[in-house]
């Protein structure tokens, strides 16, 4: 399961503590950071991201890294806000966005899938009156993790039986029978759990 | 595998849930695939956004949601499976998370005109309303999000985005014309609209 993830093994402090306890820290810091409003706040914010990156082990390249996805957005709202508000603006919005990104990345850095999916289940416990059931929210997640390798190896398996009929990149000759096949393999998984006794 | 003749085997419960299962794989395979790389440009279009339009058109409003919203739980419990190989929490709190927020519904939009229309699919109406959930609505969001996270105008959120309409009107037509033989090749997911009396003789004949 983790060598389809983000995560990365370690035995640092970080790595150790508990899922939930990260999840809830950022989210109290993603509420916190409506605060950071001046260009100092920010950069000190800034310097103990890459200390909380430190302590995982992580060099300061890793948290810039996290950054890469959005970059031309970060050059887009930082044009934008200098030419319709300050460069203080856009140092604070663009940097409080960064900050936000490399903290949750390092959440998903230092946690294991499996973790992160059983805080999801024990997170959706309180949900329960409302007609959520937790344990089949562990399975759909365990199905749909398996569901991903199985599918893209559908998807390779017709994209080579196109190929070797002549076809060339035609979506319909590529999708329709995928999602065809997806659907019957659905039926053979819902079989399976019913030999094995759901419901 | 020897039993996909009679796909009616398995009670209604568990297949709908293998269906939300492996329809999040789905979207994630459409988001690995990619479709094709436009000439002058090093970044693949993939077809994800097409796959959140198929979750509507194929499975309908409550699977397609469920469906859609299990591929961001993946997402976000660590696996990169948004296109461009990104995932994790991280995503959720770029400019973009409006989008991410908008594709369950955007799903759940198109399921549910597709069901009151019903069997049998019709392209056109089909990418009407994959215009409607996958498009006018998802945009909607999508921009107030990026106003949001980056407190630029209205004109200016829809500057950044506006490149992506043409490709994402055109995966709506696609995604129609994919969704038309594949309720043909595996009926029963529509409910059947047609007045009794032509269904008897669709029937007799």
């Amino acid at each position: 399961m983790s060598e389809l993830g983000l995560y990365v093994p370690g035995n640092s402090i970080i790595h150790r503590m508990p899922a939930w306890l990260k999840l809830l820290a950022l989210i109290m810091l993603g509420v916190g950071s409506v605060f950071l409003s001046s260009v100092a706040a920010v950069l000190i914010s800034a310097i103990l991201v890459v200390l909380l990156y430190a302590l995982a082990g992580f060099r300061p390249a890793t948290a810039l890294r996290q950054l890469r996805p959005l970059l031309w957005f970060l050059v887009f709202i930082v044009i934008v806000q200098i030419w319709t508000k300050s460069w203080q603006s856009a140092v604070t919005v663009a940097g409080v966005i960064c900050l936000l990104v490399m903290l949750a990345a390092l959440v998903t850095l230092t946690t294991r899938t499996s973790a992160l999916a059983d805080a999801v289940v024990t997170a959706c416990r309180p949900l329960k009156p409302f007609g959520v059931d937790p344990e089949r929210v562990g399975l759909l997640l365990a199905l749909g993790i398996r569901a991903v390798p199985i599918v893209s190896g559908f998807a390779h398996q017709v994209r080579d039986a196109q190929r070797a009929r002549g076809l060339g990149a035609s979506p319909r000759a590529f999708a329709a029978p995928l999602l065809v096949r997806a659907l019957r393999h659905a039926d053979a998984v819902g079989d399976a759990l019913v030999a094995r006794g759901f419901e | 595998m020897s039993a996909t003749a009679d796909h009616r085997s398995a009670p209604s419960r568990a297949r709908s849930l293998a269906q939300i299962a492996v329809f999040a794989g789905v979207i994630a395979a459409m988001g690995l695939v990619p479709a094709f790389t436009p000439p002058g440009s090093t970044v693949p279009i993939t077809v994800q956004s097409m796959g959140v339009m198929l979750a509507g058109a194929i499975l309908g409003a409550r699977k397609g949601f469920a469906s859609v919203l299990l591929f961001l739980a993946l997402v976000a419990i660590g696996l990169p499976l948004l296109s461009g190989g990104r995932g994790g929490l991280a995503v959720f709190t770029t400019p973009s998370v409006g989008f991410l927020i908008g594709f369950p519904l955007a799903a759940f939009i198109i399921g549910w005109l597709t069901e009151r229309k019903g069997a049998p699919y019709r392209v056109v109406l089909g990418s009407a309303f994959n215009l409607i959930g996958g498009i006018v609505f998802l945009y909607i969001l999508g921009i107030g999000g990026i106003m949001l996270r980056t407190g630029i105008s209205l004109p200016a959120a829809f500057a950044a985005v506006i490149v992506f309409i043409p490709g994402d009107v055109i995966k709506a037509i696609v995604a129609a014309i994919i969704a038309k033989p594949v309720h043909m090749a595996y009926p029963g997911l529509l409910p059947d609209r047609r007045p009794e009396s032509e269904f008897e003789r669709v029937e007799i004949s």
